[in-house]
């Protein structure tokens, strides 16, 4: 399994799945914030959006997901005012350019982003902004690993490690899934040439039968991975149950605002109520997360789902199984 | 959303800086690596340097992002 959504985005786009023996499978995994995030916190976000005075900010992917009522798109067509941003920064320079407006910026991402939403708020403290709140989102990555491998719903034999989330927290997190699991884990880098690297070094693993945590992304990666970040992501979130969309909850996967910083946080500052939250009909994004299913397998694929009109989020993120089959998946997908 | 690409250190003050990227400039936090220093490669994402890259690993990132963005060009 590639956990991450960019993999597996490099994997169709370089061909790379008809070049492996027919015996060795890819199969995506969920390693993509956007597809994750739980349909109740998008509608949470849209819900904030419709606030009078407020300016809504967030990475592009989030914008055209539908909640169980339209999206951040058709809450912005209806008057709202949301706004995509390149990075906290530029959603920070906003809160300080609008001091009559109040700034949310919907903070989904893993360990990757995350500590750059921490800067944000530690810099928002030290810039004394205080019109600026984040709806934190995030989620730790090999917390959801060991809830799938713990479900067992897919046969997995190895994990292409993600990357750049590795880049923060390095490789020994993962260390209990060769240890408790007996799976190979390689973490690459997104080039197709570092992803070959990977499946080779998990292919010879499995043959010596000598499960263990290896880098391949040696350039990108270091075992202790950035001390700074973590620090950084230490001092702003505390670690707490998540919700993952189509997995459910999952126990210490997701991060809080702790109480120092609580003034930031946009769940203590505000009464959100977006009433009960829907599943679109008949999305199967939730299966092909858990690497059950592929898109293939889904009624909607490239018939009522499409990049143009999508149903559900897989199809939305640059990062989605959805949108990396329609794109570059041939004619299977 | 995780992706980071190598960039390189321009100018630093303070906590930003300029990056290039391709040719191009870009504002850029080292928030998460204050010890980068001017002419260092960085992993840059949503606009932070996570990472301070080894020079000779950046390049041969970037000549295999060339190649790929030529032979892009060649099939479209």
């Amino acid at each position: 399994m590639e956990f991450c959504g960019g993999h597996t985005f490099a994997i169709l786009k370089n061909g790379i799945r008809d070049l492996l023996p027919s015996n060795l499978e890819l199969v995506s995994g969920p390693g993509c914030p956007v597809c994750v995030t739980a349909i109740s916190d998008l509608d949470k976000a849209i819900f904030l959006s419709h606030l009078p005075q407020t300016i809504t900010t967030t990475f592009g992917d989030m914008v055209r997901v539908p909640g169980s009522h339209g999206s951040l798109a058709s809450a912005r067509v209806e008057g709202a005012d949301v706004r995509i941003v390149y990075s906290t920064m530029d959603a920070l320079d906003i809160a300080q350019e609008n001091p009559q407006s109040q700034v949310i910026f919907v903070g989904i991402g893993f360990e990757t982003t995350a500590p750059t939403i921490a800067a944000s708020i530690v810099e928002a403290q030290r810039r004394e902004i205080d019109n600026y709140h984040v709806l934190p989102l995030g989620k730790l990555c090999p917390p959801v690993m060991g809830a799938l491998l713990k479900m067992g719903e897919t046969k997995i034999d190895g994990i292409i490690g993600p990357g750049h989330v590795s880049t923060i927290i390095g490789s020994r997190p993962y260390e209990f899934i060769p240890r408790e699991y007996g799976v190979p884990f390689v973490i690459s880098g997104f080039e197709p040439l570092d992803i070959l690297l990977a499946v080779e070094m998990l292919v010879e693993q499995i043959e010596e039968e000598d499960p263990k945590v290896e880098i391949a992304y040696r350039r990108g990666v270091k075992p202790e991975g950035n001390a700074r970040a973590q620090q950084l992501m230490e001092e702003v979130f505390e670690v707490s149950n998540a919700n993952w969309r189509g997995i459910g909850e999952i126990p210490r996967s997701g991060l809080s605002i702790r109480e120092k910083f609580s003034h930031f946080d946009a769940l203590k500052a505000y009464d959100i109520e977006p009433g009960l939250s829907r599943e679109p009909k008949g999305c199967i994004c939730g299966e092909i997360l858990r690497g059950i299913k592929n898109p293939q397998d889904c009624r909607l694929f490239r018939r009522a789902c499409t990049p143009e009109n999508p149903v559900g989020p897989c199809m939305v993120s640059s990062e989605g199984s959805c949108a990396a089959y329609y794109r570059y998946g041939g004619e299977d997908g | 959303m995780c992706l980071a690409i190598p960039a390189k250190v321009k100018s630093i003050e303070g906590h930003e800086g300029d990056v290039e990227v391709g040719g191009i400039s870009r504002k850029a936090s080292f928030m998460l690596t204050p010890e980068v220093m001017v002419g260092d490669y960085v992993l840059l994402h949503t606009g932070y340097a996570i990472s301070i890259v080894d020079e000779t690993e950046a390049k041969e990132t970037l000549r295999l992002l060339e190649e790929l963005a030529q032979q892009g060009a060649v099939y479209s």
